[in-house]
């Protein structure tokens, strides 16, 4: 575990530069979005993710409940929905959640190939293009770092021929970061997916800091380590501080401790649930916490 | 896969038990009245062991590991985990291995009346199914021998056991099959997730002592054949 010299100005810098652009939003408190690096296209500070959460297969009741999700997301001012063929039916139940959900005009469309061999990459991604029903995916990422000095290539092309907006590669659990490193300082990437959280902070040391010289975005997957950050704080007492923030519950807390970091574009918590949905998006607003209050979250945690 | 020790079989999971649990469900609501199918073909099984007819039994076998291929796995699971296209592959695997042995070879002697292989056929036809309902859950999504492949794989250790020598290559898979269901439900911290393993490491125990000690009687066995 490790601690990123983050200085007060540029906790300060981010906030700021996270509260010029708030997104359309119909929730109370319009949500904060961040700009993208390369390209200075705003953001919302909140994804959602669907590993797990999503997969329910042919279920109508799981169809709908996670309908439920999405058009709770877009309607408290969500963009990005991040996804894989590697999780089941996942593609295809957004595809049918954001028909479904009728409000889903302004999502950023990220998935995933994860596939050896590059020849087998462009098969893959036109299969989940269908299950999205989107016309292109904003975003493409190579999954977990799979056969990336293949499929970089395809995608750098699809970009160039305008079929794709964003190039980026993923890992998580902090693996394979000296891989990520080099990527991300030889190819022209505009996206990398990483974990990070309160327990988590692999990243702090060289990847987040690099993210920001190279200006790459940085998506945050298992924002709640998987839900065990969760679990882990279920019982313990909310401290008080977090009413100086604006959060209500655990789950917020953790969400602006990773926010609060400067090279963050945006966690990407998955959740089956609507409450939760509108809990995680209500994190980015608000105020967020500086590099004291950051210490006193890991406290309260047990993480520190 | 590097770093490989930095994984968990959690990382692997793919669904939620809620949306595993709901599967079996609708599943039954689906293949509703199979389940009477099912249920003749266990009494048919029943009825062929007491006339030691292993053909018959292995034909019946064979039908329903096709089935669980087909219906259960690739119609059913594979919408929610890509690895089931290889479980549908390996239960068509294991159809052919029990209609080779059985039906075309006729090796399957099934007069051993092994106490330990009835023991495994009556739980995974009676027991099995209830095993919903003992955890709370609900009944809807219990799994019945012949369409569910947890109580498939024991009900076809436990008439593999009755064979006078085992027959290893009909027994691998279902062994497998219980091991790869126990890691599923033991991921998914299910209450039920030892019982595969568990008898799976009864029949290959049992199989393994019958294989190694062929001359001596097992002592749960009483030879009236
Ligand atoms: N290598 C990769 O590319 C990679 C690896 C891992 C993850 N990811 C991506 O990152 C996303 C997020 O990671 P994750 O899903 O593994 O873990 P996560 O987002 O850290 O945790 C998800 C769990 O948190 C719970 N949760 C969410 N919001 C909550 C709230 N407000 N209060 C209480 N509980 C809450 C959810 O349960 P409820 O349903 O009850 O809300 C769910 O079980 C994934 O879905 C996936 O898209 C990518």
């Amino acid at each position: 575990m490790t601690h990123a010299p983050l200085t007060r100005r540029a906790m300060l810098v981010a906030s700021a530069a996270a509260a010029t652009l708030p997104a359309l939003s119909t929730a109370q408190q319009a949500i904060l979005t961040r700009a993208i690096p390369k390209s200075g296209e705003a953001l919302p500070l909140i994804g959602l993710g669907s590993w797990i959460t999503f997969n329910v297969g042919n279920d109508p009741a799981g169809r709908n409940a996670s309908t439920a999700v999405m058009r709770a997301f877009f309607a408290a001012g969500g963009r990005l929905i991040d996804s894989s063929p590697m999780y089941g039916s996942s593609q295809e139940v957004i595809g049918e959640g954001i028909k479904k959900a009728g409000n889903a005009s302004r999502l950023f469309a990220a998935t995933k190939v994860w596939i050896s061999g590059g020849s087998n990459g462009p098969a893959q991604i036109e299969e989940s293009r269908r299950f999205w029903g989107v016309p292109k995916f904003d975003l493409l990422q190579v999954h977990n770092l799979l056969s990336w000095e293949e499929h970089l290539p395809t995608l750098f092309a699809m970009k160039a021929a305008g079929t794709l907006r964003y190039v980026g590669v993923t890992t998580s659990h902090g693996r394979r970061h000296d891989e990520l490193e080099r990527i991300m300082k030889t190819q022209p990437i505009d996206f990398i997916q990483i974990t990070y959280n309160v327990a988590s902070r692999e990243a702090e040391s060289r990847i987040l800091p690099l993210a920001r010289e190279r200006k790459i975005a940085v998506i945050v997957n298992r924002p709640f380590e998987g839900g065990d950050l969760i679990e882990a704080t279920r019982v313990k007492p909310l401290p008080a501080f977090a009413a100086e923030l604006g959060c209500k519950s655990w789950a917020q807390l953790m969400l602006k401790f990773i926010i609060a970091h400067p090279a963050v574009t945006c966690p990407i918590p998955a959740t089956t649930s609507v409450a939760h949905v509108q809990e995680n998006l209500a994190a980015a607003s608000g105020s967020f916490p500086d590099q004291a209050m950051r210490a006193r979250i890991l406290a309260a945690v047990g993480t520190a | 896969m590097s770093e490989w020790w930095t994984y968990s079989l959690s990382d692997f999971l793919l669904f939620s038990p809620r949306t595993y649990h709901r599967l079996f469900e609708l599943y039954n609501e689906a293949v509703w009245p199979a389940h009477i199918a099912a249920a003749a073909l266990a009494i048919a099984i029943m009825v062929s062991i007491r006339r030691n007819d292993g053909r018959t039994v292995a034909a019946i076998l064979a039908i329903v590991w096709l089935w669980n291929a087909w219906a259960f796995h690739l119609d059913r699971y594979a919408t929610i985990n890509w690895a089931a296209v290889y479980f549908a592959a390996a239960f068509v695997l294991q159809a052919l291995l029990l209609l080779w042995t059985g039906v075309v070879r006729d090796a399957l002697d099934l007069s051993s009346r092994s106490r330990t292989g009835i023991t495994l056929f009556a739980f995974a036809l009676v027991i099995q199914p209830a095993i919903a309902l003992l955890v709370g859950r609900p009944w809807t999504q219990s799994e019945i021998f012949g369409l569910a492949p947890d109580p498939t794989a024991i009900a076809t250790l436990g008439i593999l056991l009755l064979a006078r020598r085992p027959q290893w290559h009909a027994l691998a898979i279902p062994l497998l099959w219980c091991i790869v269901t126990g890691l599923t439900l033991w991921t998914m911290e299910d209450p039920g997730a030892l019982l595969s393993p568990m008898a799976a490491a009864l029949a290959f125990a049992l199989a393994a002592w019958k294989t190694l000690a062929p001359s001596r009687k097992p002592r749960d066995e009483s030879h009236r054949g």
